[in-house]
């Protein structure tokens, strides 16, 4: 799905967990994420903490959206 | 009695011409012409090409319906046993017409069919319809493919069932046979994990479906002004799932509207995959889609807008194909809305 709205023509950012599926798959812009049955979320953490951490990964996929690739890239940080 | 076989090659192997010659209309000889002979000398006259059909490349691209109708009409005549083709190795147009006329004889006719070409051979997309010998990129590869061609299609007039496609040497047709191994599964996977390890070549008994790659597009310039839309394949659905997606094998896809939805709530909305523990989304669904993350960004003027409408479907088993066309549907849509970037989120 990732790879048919990049050939729409529209920068589209994979958050995942399993990220070499993802590589597989052909998505060019990928953004790691917690786990698989709560990516954007970590029940562990109180409901703020964890807002927190959604805020984080949210932020780091539209930095990726802002950030030119040439190739495949996985952004770690 | 040998079988009956009519063979159909194009005018290059019936030594008319090249490409300037590619325009002739089809026509009907008696006996074997060019590769014929290989075929016929394979099978020791158990079988025999008692008729070939001679049409020019280009002809039959341009004047399928006429070609086909004629073809057909002179096959029909001939009461074979078998139409073989070509084999047409990498010739784009040839291994088009191999495999269209195989297709049709088999169709119209009930007649069992054989071709053969490279795999790369645009011919080749019919594999799953038409029986496919798979041959050397050039005519250079006769020596081989004639002698694959006529054993298989011997198998086909004997009415005796085929072996594998890798023992068989045609192409996966996409059938898949019950037997049994004569090892069992952990042994050859250990087998092949330490032929693996010691780099020593190893057949795959699950080959990966393989990928195309699509160039990425370009950076999002002010994102302050962009419209972000957000989907998934975590199955976020409003509750109650509404159009009904399947938990695996999705046939379909939703949008829905969060146009004033500040937040995903347990009581709106939950997820209808089956194939992850449901409890932590159906509890706050935001860990799969971060609305609520995307509704601050911006109120804080950090993102333009956050798209009215969500796509989502669940990625269980679903099939490539169907993702790719739910995908290629919704993404007409998001351009048509003026979507500028999209946040894709899967489980």
């Amino acid at each position: 799905m990732v790879k048919e709205i990049e050939r729409a023509g529209i920068p589209v950012v994979h958050m995942c967990t399993v990220t070499p599926i993802s590589m597989t798959v052909g998505a060019n812009r990928i953004v790691p994420t917690i786990a698989i049955p709560h990516p954007l979320g970590n029940p562990a953490l109180s409901p703020e903490d964890e807002k927190i951490l959604r805020r984080k990964l949210v932020s780091k996929a539209l930095l990726a959206l802002t950030t030119e690739v040439e190739d495949q890239t996985i952004f770690e940080n | 009695m040998s079988y009956r076989v009519v063979h159909y090659i194009n005018q290059f192997f019936a030594n008319i011409g090249g490409e300037e010659m590619a325009h002739v209309a089809p026509e009907l000889r008696e006996g074997f012409v060019g590769p014929g002979m290989a075929l016929n000398q394979a099978w020791k006259g158990e079988a025999e090409v008692v008729a070939t059909i001679v049409c020019g490349d280009s002809y039959f691209a341009e004047h399928e319906k006429d070609a086909k109708a004629q073809i057909l009409e002179w096959v029909k005549a001939q009461k074979p046993d078998l139409f073989i083709a070509g084999p047409a190795f990498n010739a784009g147009r040839y291994g088009y017409a191999c495999a269209n006329i195989c297709a049709a004889v088999q169709d119209e006719l009930g007649v069992p069919v054989l071709t053969g070409m490279y795999q790369e051979n645009p011919g080749a997309d019919l594999k799953n319809k038409v029986l496919i010998v798979s041959t050397a990129n050039s005519a250079a590869g006769m020596r081989k493919a004639a002698p694959a061609m006529a054993k298989l299609a011997m198998k086909l007039m004997k009415g005796e069932p085929l072996g594998a496609s890798c023992e068989d040497g045609y192409m996966n047709n996409g059938i898949r046979v019950n037997f049994f191994e004569k090892e069992r599964g952990a042994k050859r996977a250990v087998n092949m994990l330490i032929k693996k390890l010691n780099d020593q070549p190893f057949e795959t008994e699950y080959p990966m479906p393989s990928f195309d790659h699509v160039a990425p597009n370009k950076a999002i310039k002010d994102l302050s002004k962009a419209t972000i839309a957000v989907c998934t394949s975590g199955g976020i659905v409003p509750k109650g799932n509404p159009d009904h997606i399947e938990s695996s094998s999705a046939s379909h896809y939703g949008e829905y509207c969060i146009a004033g939805v500040e937040t995903l709530t347990s009581d709106a909305y939950e997820t209808a995959h089956g194939g992850y523990d449901p409890v932590y989304a159906n509890q706050n669904p935001n860990r799969v889609l971060p609305v609520d993350v995307l509704r601050e960004f911006e109120k804080e003027g950090i993102i333009g807008k956050l798209h009215d409408y969500f796509y989502t479907t669940v990625g269980n088993g679903t099939a490539v194909a169907s993702a790719k066309g739910f995908a290629m549907e919704y993404a007409q849509k998001l351009l048509e809305a003026g979507v500028h970037a999209v946040i894709m989120t899967s489980t």
